[in-house]
């Protein structure tokens, strides 16, 4: 495998002084950010800090305009959204983005619709490990998506994500919109993703929730990375309260 | 009117209203994956139906000189992108289906003699040369301006759906063509005669809906394709392309429309522009579905080729005027029953 | 060398004045049907480039306007009641316009309230059906027409030949280039500009756009209707070709081609596409070796490679190769000030919101909202994302209908009304999402704001006579955009403006209407942090005048140090309000914003 010099032959994914503006307004500046195998590395950070903007352009949803983005190793030179999840890239995004009409099998069988491409025929087995994961969706299978509560509705966005047997997960605030319970819930599958081997990058605005199960974490702050370090130590920081709040901000 | 006549007309409009469905069908797929609204639908009905006349005659087809001109211009342009952004990767594939494919097809148009072959060999010939049309078209008319308003892609299909009629005249002329029928027998059915051309139509027609319907839900590309028509961004982060999903829509509509020329042509004298006003008349059952629903779309289309065969028996004169006219109320019960809200945010 | 846009202009009018006089007939001819098509196309412009809808049916409208004065000039015995309009080619044009306003009324009305696409279908329709109606007429002539069509007469004098049509068509065709000049750069036609953009900005201005989409369609049939008349007396006989559908595109191609967006673009593309369609007709039939309309072919691809690569057509091209230089003295518009309301007491209730709730299809978006906003005072409306706060303001703004509950603004139930009608009573928004005209500039965008304090409307536009009240509403404009700080940029285009100042230019178009309540979404993203302190600092003054603000905004840093009460929101519910302080110490706040301690 290729190695640009500098960085660890062993990343998933490493972004490197990332620039994206809407027109002349920059949304993200010089963000530098790295997941390895295995971890769960979380964004957290307020409504409107850039969260969902740093995850479309890593996709390619977006057109960054400054940066590199490498993953597995290779700098990705033209980042496009097909190629991406060729290449072994997901995203869950805020949105979930299901396909309301259809049903909850087609759904998950969607998910798989690029490695059927490029010629793996292992749909069954994969959807399988998938009802493993989430039970409730082998209950719904017959069902169509737009007919699922909040919570299965997320569930089926991951599980459609894990279809594609991703190296690398991207999830968009999988809380977002959710009742407590079902939050703990979804935060109980992720944590016990790790074990299958596959690393995520977790964009969350429930702080507390990501930083227990996550490895790592950045707080991302009008478009800038305004704090860093493993998960554990940023729990305590009480300058991530502040970043939320605005308490005794900066007036 | 007496009984008879009135069966008699009814087989008209069914046989006529069963290709309106086909076609109506085909433009509802088109518009749900791509958001154009396919004016051109009609042009592959007549390009179909004067292909096989061609070949039928002895003559060579000019779709033939169309797709190796389209197939160039294809080639041409996706080679330029590939050099341009460096990914090479594709170029073999690209020269392939649109360089390599049209000249096999020259190949054997111009020397197995396809006037000699038996009439599914002609048919499927016919085909061969005629729905690569439709992801070519796509390719070099929509592609580029995929993400415009509706409007501005109407605007494209108008303007590709004159270029086609034009290249219909230069191609085929103005003279009109007749191709023999699939079978010449006839049946009795009750006090009418059903003619085997009838039930080929009707049969085919069927048989084309039944095939729609299981691509759509059994295929995974079917699938996709309604993904696609249902959420986009959903889709693409599936890794269903955009450019993928227009292409095979096109792909489709391209091989729905010749078929459906195929079937009409030894009914009815298809002329180079023909192929608009049918066209058009699935339209008016497209859009009795709002666009969107496939069957009320296809039994829109079957009333129009009712409405169509029995106002020929009563005013003759103004069967189009009737048939187009039929829009009007139409849109009055959509305009009616939908809601319109705002795209928000 | 460079000369004025007046002199450029006078010199065209002067080569056009003389024309007739030096040049053969042949070319007279072509430039009269060049002024006929571009008459036409001139409706497309407003109706397509301008509005953003479309008709493929003009050459109908055409064909309404011809067959009207044929049939009516040359019957031998009208009916009694038709038979004034019999006797004089004027008064056949005035049937021929009320005949045209009526089809294009009812066809409006059936297809304007469906989404863009259906009013083209529609027309497609229209242009065929009537087409085949005209051939198939007996008393109308049938497919061979009507011949024998009496020549104009003005003030006595026929009007026969070529050269004398020249000095009819082509006068008329400038004098409504001027009127529509004059519409787009008024109250109505800045309202025309807006519904491109979506009817919801514009909706929210108090703008009719319901109305507005019908005038525009109203006027292009019009439009079409005068050229069809004088195709029937120029050629003294019609039959329904020139009428079909085809013709019907062909006129779209000519505004596509031209450039929608510019009245000039309609003379443009009727030239282009008249000189092209002579010359590709002699040309492509000696070419290709048989007879046919080949140059549909040319014109088809033509315009598929101009939408991919030119969609705003030749003009603005043309206009830059002009050696024209801008008058770059534009002044800021003076005018006498507009009367205001009456602002509100100090804490009096505006807005009080009870028990909103809002349910999309089984999801419960708001429940059991409360909230009251008073004069003077700036509530804030926070929370996570996804916590409904957006569906809230329309709820308010009558964007979106409440399922159940009831709001009142200034002591009235206003829950039922649409936002134009609750705009006009006094409440002015901004957007999450910009929703401005980015060609448009920023004082113009800003009058948008200002237009439910005009009255003048599409006629008096067209004629010049609401300049003075115009003038009040540009100057009212130009205070609004100098109040919030963007005097300097006044005549750029909006869309040149950063993010964070197109939003700002959303507060001086909201404040342009005359609000005494704002609801602001989300006013300080994108700013750098004097741009925010200067934005607060203009809150406070609108505060101190009495105003109400409702704002709803992520930066806490902003919100905290601004706002009087606070009012919090998770999963469409209030969970608490009160002062900035007490709520960031609020448990279930904290909760809502950092997630649960297990």
């Amino acid at each position: 495998m290729k190695t640009v010099s500098g960085l660890a032959a062993e990343s998933i994914l490493d972004v490197l002084d990332l620039s994206v503006a809407y027109g002349k307004v920059e949304a993200l500046h010089h963000i530098n950010l790295r997941v390895a195998p295995g971890q769960i590395v979380t964004v957290i950070g307020p409504n409107g800090a850039g969260k969902t903007t740093l995850l479309s352009a890593i996709m390619g949803l977006l057109r960054k305009t400054r940066g590199e983005i490498h993953f597995l190793g290779d700098r990705q030179r033209d980042v496009e959204v097909e190629r991406m999840v060729a290449l072994g890239m997901n995203l869950v995004p805020e949105k979930r983005e299901l396909f309301a009409e259809m049903s909850v099998e087609d759904n998950l069988l969607l998910g798989a619709f690029m490695r059927h491409r490029i010629g793996f025929r292992d749909q069954r087995e994969t959807m399988q490990d998938v009802f493993g994961i989430f039970p409730r969706l082998k209950e719904r299978r017959t069902q169509h998506a737009g007919t699922l509560s909040g919570g299965e509705r997320q569930m089926l966005a991951v599980g459609r994500a894990l279809m594609a047997k991703p190296k690398l997960l991207m999830l968009d605030e999988p809380s977002l919109g959710l009742a407590p319970l079902v939050v703990r819930e979804i935060f109980r599958v992720i944590a016990k993703l790790r074990q299958t081997g596959v690393s995520i990058l977790l964009v969350e605005q429930n702080a507390r929730a990501a930083l227990q199960i996550a490895d790592y974490a950045y707080v991302l702050e009008t478009g800038e990375i305004a704090l860093e370090g493993p998960s554990q130590q940023l729990i305590g920081d009480p300058k991530v309260v502040q970043s939320y709040l605005g308490l005794g901000g900066k007036h | 009117m007496d009984l008879q006549i009135a069966l008699l007309l009814g087989q008209d409009g069914i046989t006529n209203g069963a290709i309106y469905a086909l076609l109506s069908l085909a433009l509802v797929l088109v518009f749900a994956v791509t958001r154009v609204i396919f004016i051109p639908q009609g042009e592959y009905v007549a390009l179909g139906a004067l292909t096989l006349a061609s070949f039928q005659a002895g003559k060579t087809p000019g779709t033939l000189w169309l797709l190796l001109g389209a197939g160039l211009a294809v080639a041409l342009i996706d080679v330029a992108g590939s050099l341009r952004s460096g990914s090479r990767r594709r170029i073999p594939g690209v020269m392939l289906w649109n360089l390599g494919y049209p000249a096999a097809a020259a190949v054997v148009v111009l020397l197995a003699r396809p006037v000699e072959w038996l009439l599914p060999a002609q048919v499927l010939l016919s085909l061969a040369l005629v729905v690569p049309l439709g992801p070519m078209v796509y390719r070099l008319a929509f592609q580029p301006v995929a993400e415009a308003s509706v409007l501005v892609l109407l605007i494209v299909a108008v303007a590709v759906h004159l270029a086609l009629v034009g290249l219909g005249l230069l191609f085929f002329g103005a003279e009109g063509s007749r191709t023999t029928a699939f079978g010449d027998a006839s049946f009795q059915l009750g006090s009418i005669t059903v003619t085997s051309q009838t039930l080929w139509v009707l049969g085919s027609s069927l048989f084309l809906i039944v095939a729609l319907y299981l691509f759509f839900g059994r295929t995974i590309y079917g699938k996709a394709l309604r993904a696609t028509a249902i959420n986009r961004t959903g889709a693409r982060l599936m890794g269903i392309s955009t450019v993928l999903a227009g292409k095979l829509s096109f792909l489709l509509a391209a091989l729905i429309g010749a078929f459906s020329g195929i079937l009409i042509a030894p009914i009815t004298t298809i002329y180079y522009d023909t192929g608009f006003l049918i066209g058009l008349k699935g339209f008016v059952g497209a859009i009795v579905g709002g666009l969107v629903s496939y069957p009320i779309a296809a039994a829109g289309a079957l009333m129009v080729g009712l409405l169509e065969a029995y106002s020929s028996f009563w005013a003759s004169a103004f069967k189009e005027v009737i048939v187009f006219t039929l829009i009007i109320p139409v849109l009055v019960w959509r305009s009616l029953t939908t809601h319109h809200v705002e795209e928000d945010e | 060398m460079s000369a004025s846009p007046r002199a450029v202009l006078s010199v065209f009018l002067i080569m056009l004045g003389l024309g007739p006089l030096l040049l053969p007939e042949f070319y007279v001819t072509l430039l009269n049907y060049i002024g006929l098509y571009a008459i036409v196309t001139l409706g497309l412009v407003l109706l397509t480039g301008v509005g953003g809808l479309t008709s493929f049916g003009q050459a109908a409208f055409v064909g309404l306007g011809a067959y009207t004065t044929a049939t009516l000039t040359t019957a031998s015995e009208l009916p009694g009641w038709l038979a004034p309009f019999g006797h004089s080619p004027w008064l056949a044009l005035v049937a021929g316009l009320m005949v045209t306003a009526a089809v294009a009324v009812l066809l409006g009305a059936l297809t304007l309230r469906l989404s863009g696409h259906y009013l083209p279908l529609g027309t497609i329709a229209w242009g065929i059906s009537l087409y085949f109606l005209f051939g198939n007429i007996e008393f109308i002539g049938g497919h061979t027409g009507i011949t024998g069509i009496p020549p104009l007469q003005i003030a006595g004098i026929e009007v026969k030949s070529g050269r004398e049509f020249y000095y009819l068509i082509w006068p008329m065709l400038l004098a409504l280039i001027w009127a529509t000049q004059n519409l787009l750069d008024s109250r109505s036609g800045r309202a025309i500009r807006a519904l491109k953009g979506g009817t919801l900005m514009a909706e929210a201005m108090g703008v009719d756009t319901a109305r507005l989409k019908m005038a525009i369609f109203l006027i292009a049939a019009l439009f079409a209707c005068v050229s069809g008349w004088l195709y029937a007396h120029l050629q003294r006989f019609v039959n329904p070709t020139p009428f079909g559908l085809g013709i019907g595109i062909e006129y779209l191609f000519m505004a596509v081609i031209g450039g929608a967006g510019s009245v000039w673009g309609a003379v443009v593309g009727a030239g282009v596409i008249t000189i092209l369609k002579q010359w590709l007709q002699d040309l492509l039939p000696k070419l290709l070796g048989s007879s046919g309309n080949f140059e549909v072919i040319f014109f088809g691809l033509l315009m598929v490679l101009m939408l991919q690569r030119a969609r705003d057509g030749l003009w603005p091209m043309l206009a830059r190769l002009m050696p024209v230089v801008r008058d770059n003295g534009m002044a800021r518009p003076e005018g006498l000030p507009l009367p205001k309301k009456a602002m509100a007491q100090s804490g009096e209730s505006l807005l009080v919101v009870k028990a909103a709730r809002k349910e999309f299809g089984g999801l419960v978006a708001n429940n059991n909202m409360d909230l009251t906003v008073r004069a003077g005072e700036v509530l804030a409306l926070i929370g996570p994302n996804g916590a409904g706060k957006s569906t809230l303001f329309n709820l308010i703004s009558g964007v979106t209908p409440m399922t159940s509950g009831e709001i009142r603004f200034l002591g009235e139930r206003i829950d039922g009304l649409n936002s134009r009608t609750i705009a006009r009573r006094g409440m002015s928004r901004t957007f999450q999402h910009v929703r401005l005209l980015p060609a448009m500039s920023v004082l113009e965008n800003v009058a948008i704001g200002a237009h439910m304090r005009g009255s003048h409307g599409v006629i008096s536009a067209a004629l010049r006579l609401e300049r003075a009240e115009e003038g009040c509403l540009l100057a009212e404009a130009a205070r609004q955009i100098e109040r919030v700080g963007l005097g300097t940029q006044m005549f750029e285009p909006a869309g040149s403006l950063a993010l964070g100042q197109q939003r700002i230019l959303e507060i001086a178009r909201a404040l342009s209407a005359d609000p005494c309540l704002l609801l602001l979404d989300e006013p300080a993203a994108g700013l750098r942090y004097l741009e925010k302190q200067a934005l607060a600092d203009l809150l406070r003054r609108l505060r101190g005048e009495g105003m109400g603000i409702l704002l709803v905004e992520h930066d806490m840093d902003f919100v905290m140090g601004l706002a009087d009460r606070v009012v919090v929101m998770e999963f469409g519910e209030k969970i608490a309000e009160g002062l900035p302080d007490e709520v960031q110490r609020d448990p279930a706040v904290l909760e809502a914003y950092l997630g649960g301690v297990e």
